[in-house]
């Protein structure tokens, strides 16, 4: 059987897989679903995953939640592949930061506009399911999280008491007034990301990429992202950089670090 | 590159932490100045060093967000990357360790040298084997607390493996080692304090476990998830759970047994392949525009799974209220989806003795032996031959509740159904018509059908019907089952296909007499509900079904044919009532309840039947005034 060894999987061939099972699952069985599209690597990943799945389509709408303080190339590479990938793109402003839990600390409230904003597209729409492209590997809470992850009214996560989730199974039914997070990256690292966007040829906004030595490692609004020290101007760069590297992906993501619970608590709320 | 997963369970104090702790240093996997680190704050506190508290620090630095995960810990060796899982495993976390586990591809069970084998030694062991993992690697750990002797190992060895053995896993799939964690022996050294032990330390038996999807010979099994009509193309979409398939192939679809060739393998930003495999999730065209829906499973015909409504399972059951017989819940194979009720509990099992009873519902956390009905007919594998495709969940509401293994030898595969193979076939019809036969005969053709536990009274009632009837002036024949196993049958034994090919033959048999006019009662256990009702659907104007009905105890207590006793001794094999199941038919047209009433009372119920339905009454004259 000649055959059977070229069709063997390798490693980024298995994820692409599991990732496309799972948008596949969330297809079929969620009537009213978005992705969620923040311009960032993994969500351009994932929109490249769609993609895969449904043999060049992406059969649902695209949402980016807009706090209007991304950096002004993110909003270039938006405009531009939304043409070209021939998306059906929504995007919705995020509520001023006065509305959001003033208890928080200041990064983390900034951050937490994108949860109402959220909230607010999901009523809009009338949306069962959202795919967002978080991953295990990224932070702590995230970890915890399972692929189909049902969400209470006003979107709240209960991380204490979550559904078993096992032999490709999930929970894909919802009850009425909460919907469903599917999460289709979650068992990629970052370094898989980079691995198969050079695989692919994915593009990204060139903000991962070193200029003067510094680059974002993840991007997030302006005002609470900063950049890491480093020197990779490429992809190989990056990739060999992150090999090596003992710092952690979300360090110049500030809501990350205000506080110990800051991230629980926005995640809690409904944050991605 | 390729990841094993890996998790690491046993009982509490049994040395997890230490090992995970002791692997992570070992494999370099820990951050820098980690060790002394925690090494010097121990002194400061004046406590002992233990690797646990590594484990401990980090998790406590995690959730700062500034190293590893705490749910997959990753670490690598020379031959490949690993993904540890954190599975708790405390009873009430039983679904959270399921959903960790589940998705392992090996286990390290760890042992305490001194203490054996205990509870959760056991209760994991017993769950992971429920979950698929098959590789499992026994790490009697604390062996620096036992001596290092080797008659200890041995002890314990032996111990774990009369255990694992006991629940069915294969020899070949484990290893044994001694380690001392805390010390690190055997563990990535040799240890020189065990120089008995000849064989791999723990990082070399892990490195050596195969990679899970370079080991799949199994036949080809592909869910459809979906069909996608996007543009012109009509593509079937769904993942390969095992096997390969190739374009050209010809793929027959279950249940609904229709087949089609492969035109295409379809891909976006990628040449179209001309072969798929295991794990992909592929996109296929077919020759022909078939019905093909989500759930349905392509096979090559040669190698299909097994279509039935209703198979054996061990469960293990995570809801909050009890499972309770009868109460209808989701069953998911794959993508398949269908209303299914537990039917009967067969066994609940005790996971520490493996006692098992029965038992009227299955508790919160428990695990038992049932039989499962769905409503729909649904494509499944025998677990044993292929562990992906022989499993499924049960839903109940909106929750995954649990998930059970399935067993079908027992039952008959339903997808030879009564459709005749050959395609030029033309019933031929006579010209003398039912009704001039019970004219002349002053009665209807007709088959009683004694289905009943062996032992039941069938084939004593049959035979003094049949002398009654006759007298009465009835045409009848008598059909019992050890006289067709003599002939028409001979060439069957007794698993479940074959029971169920003898009946088919018999009722097709007895279908020609009843044609011909005669009353004909055919005897036989019949012990399947589907395999009697397949008589009912091809010839339902003849079709009488009787059940002659008496409680096991009674028939066993019988045992006109000593079969019974040799059966409870394992001589005789796949014997209905006691190692075959035995499925009492829903709404009979009579029900003769031999195991109470006097003999006289049962053949006269029987002759008044025959007497009320049988009888020949012509169509009403009318009169002419």
């Amino acid at each position: 059987m000649p055959l059977r060894k070229n069709s063997r999987m390798n490693y980024l061939d298995q994820l692409e897989s599991e990732s496309v099972y799972i948008l596949r699952e969330a297809f079929n069985r969620i009537d009213k679903l978005a992705m969620l599209w923040s311009l960032g690597k993994d969500s351009n990943t994932m929109v490249w995953l769609a993609k895969k799945a449904f043999f060049g389509h992406v059969p649902f709408p695209l949402i980016h939640v807009d706090t209007g303080k991304k950096f002004p190339e993110m909003y270039a590479f938006r405009e531009r592949y939304a043409k070209e990938w021939n998306l059906n793109l929504v995007v919705r402003p995020c509520p001023p930061v006065e509305e959001v839990d003033q208890s928080l600390p200041p990064a983390a409230r900034s951050a937490a506009r994108k949860t109402l904003g959220l909230r607010n597209v999901l009523k809009e729409f009338g949306f069962q399911g959202v795919i967002a492209g978080i991953r295990r590997d990224e932070e702590a809470i995230r970890a915890k999280e399972r692929v189909f992850s049902p969400r209470g009214e006003d979107g709240t996560w209960d991380l204490k008491d979550q559904p078993p989730e096992f032999w490709n199974q999930f929970n894909s039914d919802v009850p009425p007034g909460t919907h469903l997070r599917i999460h289709p990256l979650l068992h990629w690292t970052e370094i898989d990301i980079w691995r198969y966007c050079q695989r692919e040829k994915i593009p990204c906004v060139d903000l991962y990429f070193a200029k003067n030595g510094k680059r974002y490692r993840s991007l997030g609004d302006q005002d609470i992202t900063s950049p890491v020290a480093s020197n990779a101007s490429t992809i190989e760069q990056i990739i060999t950089e992150l090999q090596t590297t003992k710092v952690s992906e979300r360090s110049g993501r500030k809501m990350d670090h205000e506080s110990e619970d800051a991230f629980e608590r926005l995640r809690a709320d409904g944050y991605m | 590159m390729n990841k094993l997963k890996l998790v690491i369970v046993g009982h509490v104090d049994h040395g997890k932490s230490t090992l995970v702790g002791r692997i992570l240093h070992e494999t370099g996997a820990l951050p820098e100045g980690k060790v002394e680190a925690v090494r010097a704050m121990s002194e400061k506190r004046g406590m002992p060093f233990e690797w646990a508290f590594v484990i401990d620090s980090m998790q406590a630095e995690r959730d700062q967000g500034i190293t590893i995960d705490t749910t997959q810990i990753r670490f690598k060796t020379a031959a490949r990357d690993y993904l540890l899982i954190d599975a708790p495993g405390h009873k009430q976390f039983l679904k959270n360790m399921v959903s960790g586990a589940a998705g392992a591809d090996a286990v390290v069970l760890v042992v305490d040298a001194h203490e054996g084998v205990q509870d959760q030694t056991r209760r994991h062991a017993y769950l992971l084997r429920l979950l698929g993992i098959r590789r499992i690697i026994v790490a009697v750990n604390k062996m620096d607390l036992a001596g290092y002797r080797e008659d200890r190992y041995q002890e314990v060895r032996k111990e774990v493996a009369a255990y694992l053995r006991s629940i069915g896993v294969n020899a070949v799939d484990i290893n044994f080692l001694p380690i001392a964690a805390r010390e690190g022996a055997n563990v990535r050294a040799r240890s020189a304090a065990m120089p008995w032990y000849e064989g791999p330390t723990l990082l070399e038996a892990l490195d050596a476990v195969p990679q899970p999807l370079s080991v799949s010979d199994l036949p080809l099994r592909l869910t459809v998830q979906d069909v996608y009509k996007f543009d012109e193309r009509r593509i079937i979409a769904g993942r390969i759970e095992s096997g390969h398939l190739h374009v050209g192939d010809t793929l027959l679809f279950s249940p609904i047994n229709a087949t089609a060739r492969v035109a295409s393998i379809e891909a976006w930003n990628a040449p179209a392949p001309a072969t798929a495999g295991v794990g992909q999730s592929v996109g296929i065209t077919l020759d022909e525009d078939i019905f093909v829906e989500r759930g349905h499973v392509a096979s090559h015909s040669h190698s299909a799974p097994v279509v039935t409504n209703v198979f054996r399972a061990s469960l293990f059951w995570l809801g909050r209220t009890a499972l309770v017989p009868g109460a209808q819940y989701r069953l998911r194979r794959g993508a398949a989806e269908t209303p299914a009720v537990i039917e009967r509990i067969d066994r609940v099992v005790d996971t520490n003795t493996l006692a098992s009873g029965p038992g009227d519902k299955i508790e919160w956390n428990g695990v038992a032996e049932v039989t499962v009905r769905t409503r729909g007919l649904l494509a499944i594998d025998h677990h044993a031959d292929n562990a992906l495709t022989g499993r499924f969940v049960l839903v109940d509401g909106h929750q995954i509740v649990g998930g059970g293994t399935a067993s079908t030898e027992d039952y008959p595969d339903q997808r030879r159904n009564s459709a005749p193979k050959g395609t030029n076939l033309f019933h031929v019809s006579h010209r003398v018509a039912p009704e001039d036969r019970a004219r002349m005969n002053g009665h209807r053709g007709g088959i009683l059908w004694f289905t009943g536990l062996s032992g039941a009274g069938k084939s004593t009632l049959a035979v003094e019907l049949e002398r009654r009837l006759f007298a009465k002036g009835y045409q009848t024949f008598l059909l019992d089952g050890d006289n067709a196993r003599q002939g028409l049958s001979a060439d069957l034994g007794f698993t479940p296909q074959e029971r169920a090919e003898n009946i088919r033959r018999i009722g097709e048999v007895s279908a020609l007499f009843a044609e011909a006019g005669m009353i004909v009662i055919s005897a036989f256990i019949s012990p399947y509900r589907v395999d009697r009702d397949r008589i009912r659907a091809a010839h339902g104007e003849y079709f009488n079904e009787v059940y002659i009905n008496a409680p096991l105890h009674v028939c066993e207590a019988r045992d006109t044919k000593g079969l019974y006793r040799k059966a409870r001794a394992g001589e005789v094999k796949d014997f209905t009532g006691v190692s075959a199941p035995y499925e009492a038919p829903i709404g009979p047209e009579l029900e003769i309840k031999s195991g109470e009433w006097t003999t006289e009372r049962c053949l006269a119920a029987l002759v008044d039947y025959v007497e009320e339905h049988l009888a020949y009454r012509p169509a009403k004259i009318r009169v002419v005034k």
